[in-house]
């Protein structure tokens, strides 16, 4: 009997059964795509109550801006937001998968999520593919022991600090964190610093644009600010827009399919005898 | 020469008022020369959601044929239709299954979710969505298209104007694009009826 393969649901990890066939057609003289970046500043501070996390909004696929506004701060915990810069897709994967994790180990030890849980469980995955899941992460939380704020690099090396900033617009971020930046911040004071280095990668770094999302976590109270400043609005609209009148297109064919609703039939079935 | 415009595409998907359109155009090439100007982009995977695909052909179909596949194998177990934030949850992870060796596609996913609330959304070869509100578009024709949607579309457009208006962007878009065009294949979808057609557009 010939053996047939099944496309069952896989077990989960990564598949390398197009590898071959993708190396030879770049040997072929046939370029590999390129993946949506978000080429990004992302930055985060330890304030008095907790820490704050900020993150511009736009993602590009080489020089082109494909989103103006995606969210590159991510929930990992209620507790626990985690910022990410590099290839979009290895970042969206790689923090909802420790999530996932973090949700599980919730369950098992039915305690709340500490940071350095999260920061291990991200170091390891990103240590054991060696750099080629490409994430840059800047970590924040507040648990038990306090806030907390970590940066994870590509290949897995951590580092704690009481500010941190990643991405392309990082140095431009980090000159106005080394220049306003001092202990004890209050939540206003600190929300503004993240907002003004945010700003200063949007305007600076070509990398970085749109939007600013700010996040604040303190002990048992998280605050996801959306869209916090919007300093690119579009301004050239024109009021009027564009309208075509019915039937300017020329078409060839048209075929309507009306859609039935589906109907939920409820069967009431007999109650259970004892 | 890159490996998406080995095939060449164009694929707009816009929202409308509980409405959305998917539109595609027709040319499957081999670089430079056309071999076929009927060629399906888009599939239906149920009566609310489509899905298109731009990139290589030959990943194109079988993409669908694993995406049609797991549906089916869905619909089978759950005794109904997908809502299309969950397909575009299973599109994106089995993009990342191949984050070493992708999928030289980029899918556009459109359907009408709970309350015939349209979604669209777009993913780029490992499977990284980009959820909008107003449009996506995929292919080699990508930048003239996101040009063309920039400026002509309007929020809550019925599904007449919304038909016009995204068979506008996407011939003016194929027209700057030499591995693009030969007609145009625009699906609308509202929550009663499937409106179906082919454009007549430059065939060069």
């Amino acid at each position: 009997m010939a053996k047939s393969v099944i496309d069952v649901p896989p077990k989960g990890g990564f598949s390398f059964d197009l590898c071959r066939r993708n190396e030879m057609l770049s040997e072929k003289g046939v370029k590999p795509p390129s993946f949506r970046k978000t080429g990004t500043t992302i930055v985060g501070l330890v304030f008095q109550d907790g820490v704050i996390l900020g993150a511009d909004t736009r993602a590009t696929e080489g020089p082109i801006v494909c989103d103006k506004n995606c969210e590159k701060i991510h929930y990992m915990a209620p507790n626990i937001y985690c910022c990410g810069a590099g290839t979009a897709a290895d970042t969206e994967a790689v923090t909802d998968m420790v999530s996932s994790q973090l949700q599980l180990h919730r369950y098992a030890t039915g305690r709340e999520s500490r940071v350095i849980t999260a920061l291990t469980l991200l170091k390891s995955h990103l240590f054991s593919y060696q750099g080629y899941v490409s994430a840059a992460l800047v970590l924040g939380g507040v648990d038990f022991t306090g806030p907390h704020l970590h940066t994870i690099y590509p290949h897995g090396s951590t580092d704690t600090l009481p500010f941190a900033t990643m991405g392309s617009g990082s140095l431009a971020a980090m000159a106005i964190f080394e220049s306003k930046y001092r202990e004890g911040l209050t939540r206003d004071e600190g929300i503004k610093l993240v907002s003004e280095a945010i700003c200063s990668g949007i305007f600076n770094d070509l990398g970085s644009g749109s939007n600013v999302d700010v996040c604040v976590i303190t002990k048992g109270c998280t605050e996801y600010l959306r869209n916090h400043k919007l300093p690119n609005p579009r301004t050239y609209v024109s009021s009027r827009g564009y309208s075509f009148t019915k039937g300017q297109t020329e078409v060839l064919s048209t075929k309507i399919t009306p859609l039935k609703k589906n109907k939920v039939e409820v069967v009431e079935g007999d109650a259970m005898e004892e | 020469m890159s490996i998406f415009e080995y095939n060449g595409s164009a694929l707009v998907a816009m929202v409308g008022k509980n409405c959305f359109a998917i539109a595609s155009d027709r040319r499957l090439g081999v670089q430079l020369q056309t071999i076929a100007t009927d060629f399906q982009r888009i599939h239906k995977i149920h009566d609310k959601l489509y899905i298109g695909l731009s990139g290589l052909a030959t990943d194109v179909q079988t993409l669908y044929q694993r995406l049609v596949f797991r549906h089916k194998l869905y619909q089978l177990r759950e005794e109904r239709d997908m809502k299309p934030e969950t397909f575009a949850s299973v599109v994106s992870a089995i993009l990342y299954e191949k984050r070493f060796g992708p999928y030289l596609c980029q899918p556009v996913i459109a359907g009408l979710g709970d309350d015939d609330k349209p979604f669209i959304c777009t993913m780029d070869s490992i499977g990284a969505k980009e959820l909008a509100k107003d449009f996506v578009v995929a292919g080699t024709a990508a930048e003239s298209l996101y040009g063309a949607c920039e400026s002509m579309y309007k929020p809550d457009m019925e599904s007449d104007e919304l038909f016009e208006t995204v068979s506008q962007a996407l011939l003016a878009s194929v027209d700057r694009d030499c591995l693009s065009g030969w007609g145009g294949h625009v699906f609308v979808v509202t929550p009663t009826e499937v409106i179906e057609k082919t454009l007549k557009g430059r065939m060069d």
